[in-house]
């Protein structure tokens, strides 16, 4: 008796455009993702990590192929279907951060709560607590341009964990920052995949990628090359 | 949610309150229009309506006019008398004339009209004193010289506080005793006669001293509420056509004026009146609403990233919808609202300056209001699709 995989993508291919504008940016992707995984996806630009990563959070769906997430068939589901199941597993975070200015930090990461439809109470100590766990909780009054960048993507972390989601998605979420900036969000996703969030990754840094378990490298729209159990980090640091 | 939602809405107005209140210019205009002009003319149609009821109801006002260019034969008393016996229904039947004068008193003089009119007239028309009496029967077979006078007049002349009665009044050469004052009647931008600027004396007095003929120029007609005014309208014109020898197929040389028709002219008129403002205020409240349509089409643009934003940590396209129509429903209300606000502002404003009295109309407020959020359903309807039928990964990327 095999347990399901959490996700599964066979055979995905994407193209954009059509006719001579046509680009296929996909060409038959298969992966498969175990609950709890920590993976990092990674490949030269342009190898279709974040096309695959949208497909992946429910934002785009495949050309063609099949995505599985939880056992359901993602890709025959219709937009308003994709984003009840993005606000009720998934968690993203985005290279650019991608919060909203002029808000609080708080109200930042209190928006999925809102849209879940909780009262005011419950996502006011929801937000609160996903803030500590970044460990921004000081900061919970003040707006995006009043943070340094490793802050707000620490938010923009808050936000995606405060529906306590089953995946946390996230494309070159250290994209923006230094290295020491970058090894505590590194850090911080190592403590949140040990309390059983499984976590996608996309990074262009070895240094990075070493905090992962699974290491998947993409190359011109296939899967080049998946490494499993490495832990890098974990071993240096013992 | 829906609180939220119309938190950010409240918010995103705020952040661009001037560009917000430029927006509903059109909206605050057509509004204050519509609600201005229907309460303005509301005024006008009870002010008329209220001068008309003082010239008394069920009352007929007959007087003679020129047909086929030539003069009419005037009436005169046996006229009067034979509506008066010979019209079932009929209750008063008065005639009166009209000349104007100079009237002098203790050194003051003042130029006012003099009209010939009995007791019977002035019950016709609901005319009441303030102080003094009317006409006896005797005085007015008499043709004494006696006189009521109109409150300009007593105002004009006559000293305040010290009661005019018994004084001696000069009109041209004719002298005659003030025996009462008129109540006010007041004219409500009526043109011809000013009923307050008046000297009233018996009609044969009149025609004697003034006119120098027998003859009446109009005279008025109450009848009781019971009868059909119809009925008596064509009795009337049967008994003076044949009184004045008109030929089968000629046109009655005398016109009878219903006060109940005249108001419910009047009530057409200024109907129309509104109508057609009200009509100009529908355009501007169109313009206002593709004012409104435009600025939430430039916001969706401005906010596509906080769009792409939203529907990727999970907003269904009708979540996003909902807080885009809600926005533009929010600006329409609050131009609404400021709307009436300038409209109070106005019509009292305007109801001072145009002597009318200002009547607040409710029903028109809540439907303006209404009308003006309903216009924002319409015109943000088609922006807040558009911005729920982004693409998250278009908008995120969008800078
Ligand atoms: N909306 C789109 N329309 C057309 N082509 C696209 C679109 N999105 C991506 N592509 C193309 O698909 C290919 C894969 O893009 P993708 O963004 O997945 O690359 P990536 O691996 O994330 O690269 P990078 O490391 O630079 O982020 C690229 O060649 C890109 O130009
Ligand atoms: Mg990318």
């Amino acid at each position: 008796m095999s347990v399901l995989p959490l996700i599964e993508l066979q055979e995905i291919t994407k193209i954009f455009g059509n006719g001579a504008a046509a680009f296929q940016a996909l060409k038959g992707i298969d992966l498969t993702i175990e609950a709890g995984d920590f993976v990092a996806v990674m490949g030269p630009s342009g190898s279709g990590k974040s096309t695959t990563m949208n497909i992946l959070g429910c934002l785009d769906v495949p050309t063609s192929g099949v995505f599985r997430f939880r056992g359901v068939e993602v890709q025959a589901l219709d937009r308003d279907q994709r984003s009840l199941l993005r606000r009720r597993y998934l968690g993203f975070v985005f290279q650019g951060f991608n919060l909203l200015a002029r808000t609080t930090a708080l109200e930042n990461v209190e928006l999925p709560l809102v849209y879940r439809g909780e009262k005011k109470a419950v996502r006011r100590a929801a937000a609160m607590n996903a803030l500590d766990q970044v460990g921004l909780a000081p900061w919970a009054g003040h707006s995006p341009a009043e943070l340094s960048g490793g802050q707000q993507q620490r938010v923009a972390i808050a936000r995606a964990l405060v529906t306590q989601p089953d995946v946390l998605l996230a494309d070159e979420p250290t994209g923006n920052l230094d290295t020491e900036r970058s090894i505590e969000i590194m850090e911080l996703l190592t403590r949140l995949n040990a309390t059983g969030i499984t976590i996608l990754m996309v990074t262009h840094e070895a240094e990075m990628a070493a905090f992962a378990r699974t290491i998947v490298h993409f190359r011109d729209g296939l899967v080049n090359r998946i490494e499993r159990g490495v832990r890098a980090a974990e071993r240096s640091i013992a | 949610m829906f609180g939220t939602t119309l938190l950010i809405s409240l918010r995103e107005i705020r952040r661009h309150l001037l560009r917000s209140f430029l927006t509903t210019l059109g909206i605050i205009i057509g509004v204050a229009a519509v609600i201005t002009m229907v309460t303005l003319g509301r005024g006008v149609t009870a002010s008329i309506s209220e001068e008309i009821s003082s010239l008394g109801s069920n009352v007929f006002i007959i007087f003679p006019v020129t047909v086929d260019q030539r003069a009419p034969a005037p009436f005169d008393a046996a006229d009067v008398e034979a509506v008066r016996n010979q019209i079932a229904g009929v209750t008063r039947a008065a005639g009166s004339v009209n000349s104007s004068a100079t009237a002098f008193y203790n050194g003051q003089y003042w130029q006012t009209g003099v009209q010939g009119a009995n007791s019977d007239f002035l019950t016709a028309q609901s005319i009441e004193l303030v102080e003094g009496r009317p006409f006896t029967p005797q005085e007015e077979i008499a043709g004494r010289n006696l006189c009521l006078i109109g409150p300009k007049v007593r105002e004009a002349i006559f000293v305040p506080g010290v009661t005019p009665l018994g004084e001696q009044l000069r009109l041209n050469s004719v002298v005659c005793t003030v025996i009462g004052v008129l109540e006010e009647r007041g004219s409500a931008g009526g043109g011809g006669q000013d009923p307050d600027d008046v000297v009233i004396m018996p009609l044969k007095t009149v025609q004697r001293r003034f006119t120098g003929s027998d003859d009446i120029q109009y005279f008025v007609v109450k009848y009781e509420a019971a009868y059909d005014s119809g009925l008596i309208q064509a009795s009337l014109i049967d008994l003076l056509r044949e009184r004045r020898l008109l030929q089968p197929g000629r046109d009655n040389d005398f016109n009878i004026i219903d006060t109940a028709q005249v108001n419910d002219a009047v009530s057409a008129a200024t109907g129309a009146l509104t109508a057609m403002v009200a009509a100009i205020a529908a355009i501007s409240l169109l313009v206002g609403g593709i004012g409104i349509m435009n600025i939430m089409l430039v916001s969706v643009t401005e906010r596509t990233r906080e769009i792409g934003i939203r529907l990727a940590i999970g907003a269904l396209a009708r979540e996003v919808q909902l807080q885009f129509l809600t926005e533009a429903v929010v600006l329409c209300c609050f131009g609404g609202l400021i709307g009436i606000g300038f409209a109070l502002l106005l019509s009292t404003g305007l109801a001072g300056l145009l002597d009318v009295p200002f009547v607040f109309d409710p029903t028109i407020n809540v439907l303006s209001f209404l009308f003006s959020a309903v216009l924002g359903i319409l015109f943000g309807y088609y922006p807040a699709r558009r911005a729920s039928k982004l693409d998250p990964i278009e908008a995120l990327r969008h800078e």
